[in-house]
């Protein structure tokens, strides 16, 4: 063994070599992830400010959205749609790649590393993606002029917030998934669509009728676009709302992570 | 025997009611090249996954380097260089950028690696594939590469699984000669395989693993010596004629295996047992007269053929 291999040094930064690792193959990609990043928010503000946004306007004025306009309701339910987004594509992919694909984690599993450092140094790498694609979304937003710098600074912050529990949920959830056959077909069109819909994302959720309201009270998306909207606009929520929505998004990510420890520990010890 | 690395005792594993290894028990020296030899699903795989800290056994004990993998497994693994049977290699990635990060996963410096991954490359003989990503890679490429990879931290022990199959004869030569290299600097070599002649050309000392239990254990001119004859005639009659032609040759010699497609008769001297067969006017179709190999031994203690 070369002397520089330190069992306690692999124990301490093991998750940070995982996602290094994972951070040089998502550079492979880096052309598609920009498009996504810079494409996403220039279509979805030209369609809304220009389209959708004027329509609502001139049909309700800003009756429906609490006084702002359209675009400006609408958008911090972008950036977290995007974190979300972001933040599955680096868990769910790398995962099935990982067990199931091209089964990597096994080869690195046969390093000293961990299932849960393997686990954590995805977590990490997807969260770095989520930042990189948050930030500039956020940056097209000002620019815009749908956001200002002063008043919403901490918005990008929420947003990766809300990311990083929805993609430690995926991620323990795909950990557990040993036929691929129709679980991301489902997981698309069955889950993230109809997220996108149901979580007060393009109308207030009080809106909707309230047997449909609980839908959006377990979403990741509605309390990450609630606090993204207190903490861009000035929109109001109560102490207690606040709290429920960070509790909901922090309860979500550290059994995310917990699931995804126990299930990567599982299935690399066969 | 010299320092022992590897030490197990009635080493079992269970998968609900397969019995994948039962009760084996085998250990192996420093700078030793060991081998399992099996047909698919003798628990030449099991064990090696138990060794490399990745499978938890269902009892006995294992140590390896004193240590035991299920309660020290990156302790373990620090120490081991593993090939699985299927290159897992990060195909998007290129030649060099998969050493590289697998040297990280050990812990070791980026100057450190990015000197060794040259290194490497020279040995597995890819220095011109270096930036190319693996996925354009033959076969035989990958598998010089998930070797080399292995040998990023430099192991105390050297782990293959099954390290030829399909591969090409040509293939196969060159990786034998990287690995004797391997075995010549003194790294100890854990090896499965169902070929014979890698076990031969490879392993210092080897263990005939079927359904999950060491059948015998030596090298394999020992095992031949033991399970075998100096010499094997084959003769080929015509699926038609074996069966017909086979209890005359059984009064000819101890011992002969009826294969489907050919009789193989165990004797000191071939040549003089063929001369006797056709002055019978049987007159076979073929006839090869070979030495013994460790096929035959297998053949001896299981009454199958290694590849079925």
């Amino acid at each position: 063994m070369n002397p520089g291999v330190s069992v306690a040094k692999i124990r301490r930064n093991g998750a940070f070599y995982v996602a290094e690792s994972r951070i040089r193959q998502m550079s492979k990609w880096k052309g598609i992830i920009t498009l996504v990043a810079v494409g996403n928010p220039l279509f979805y503000l030209v369609a809304i400010g220009i389209g959708i946004g004027i329509l609502v306007t001139e049909n309700s004025g800003t009756s429906g959205t609490g006084g702002v306009e359209y675009i400006v309701f609408i958008a911090p339910a972008l950036l977290a749609n995007t974190a979300l987004l972001g933040a599955m594509d680096e868990t769910v992919f790398p995962v099935m790649e990982g067990f199931k694909w091209r089964k990597m984690f096994y080869a690195t599993n046969s390093t000293p590393i961990t299932g849960p450092q393997i686990a954590l140094g995805v977590f990490i790498a997807a969260l770095v993606r989520v930042a990189f694609s948050v930030f500039l979304y956020w940056i097209f937003l000002i620019a815009f002029g749908v956001m200002t710098f002063q008043d919403s600074w901490f918005a990008p912050i929420v947003a990766m917030y809300g990311g990083a529990a929805f993609g430690a949920l995926m991620m323990g959830i795909v950990a557990g998934v040993q036929k691929d056959d129709y679980f991301l077909t489902v997981l698309g069109r069955l889950v993230i669509t109809p997220l996108f819909f149901f979580s007060g994302t393009f109308f207030p959720l009080t809106n909707m009728p309230i047997f449909l309201q609980p839908i959006g009270w377990i979403s990741p998306l509605w309390h990450t676009t609630e606090l993204g909207r207190y903490f861009s606009y000035g929109y109001e929520i109560s102490g207690l709302m606040m709290l429920i929505h960070f509790a909901f998004l922090t309860a979500m990510l550290i059994a995310g992570l917990k699931i995804a420890n126990i299930r990567f520990t599982k299935r690399l010890l066969k | 025997m010299s320092e022992s690395l590897i030490s197990a005792r009635g080493l079992t594993k269970k998968y609900g009611d397969f019995t994948a290894v039962d009760g084996i028990d085998f250990d192996v020296a420093k700078g030793e090249s060991f081998g399992l030899l099996g047909p698919n699903g003798a628990g030449k795989s099991t064990t090696m996954r138990i060794i490399a800290a990745t499978s938890r056994r269902t009892s006995g004990t294992i140590s390896i380097l004193g240590r035991d993998p299920e309660e020290h497994g990156p302790q373990v693994r620090a120490h081991l260089g593993v090939v699985p049977q299927q290159d897992n290699l990060d195909t998007e990635l290129t030649v060099a950028e998969n050493l590289y990060i697998y040297g990280r996963y050990f812990g070791l410096s980026k100057k450190f690696v990015k000197g060794k991954v040259d290194e490497l490359l020279s040995f597995a003989q890819l220095e011109e594939k270096k930036d190319v990503k693996v996925e354009a890679l033959s076969g035989g490429m990958k598998r010089r590469l998930t070797i080399a990879r292995a040998l990023v931290s430099e192991p105390d022990i050297l782990m293959l699984d099954e390290p030829t199959t399909g591969l090409d004869p040509q293939a196969r030569h060159i990786l034998w000669d990287r690995l004797f290299r391997l075995k010549e600097d003194g790294v100890t070599l854990i090896i499965t395989t169902h070929f014979m002649d890698e076990a031969e050309q490879l392993c210092d000392r080897l263990v005939v693993m079927d359904k999950g239990k060491i059948m015998a254990e030596g090298s394999p001119a020992e095992l031949i010596k033991k399970y075998s004859t100096k010499e094997v005639l084959e003769v080929r009659f015509g699926s038609d004629r074996n069966k017909e032609v086979a209890p005359i040759l059984h009064k000819m010699c101890d011992r002969i295996e009826e294969l489907p497609d050919r009789i193989l008769m165990y004797v000191e001297d071939g040549e003089k047992l063929l001369e006797e067969i056709v002055a019978k006017k049987l007159h076979p179709n073929t006839s090869l007269v070979r030495r013994s190999s460790l096929e035959d031994v297998f053949l001896r203690l299981t009454g199958r053929s290694l590849i079925e």
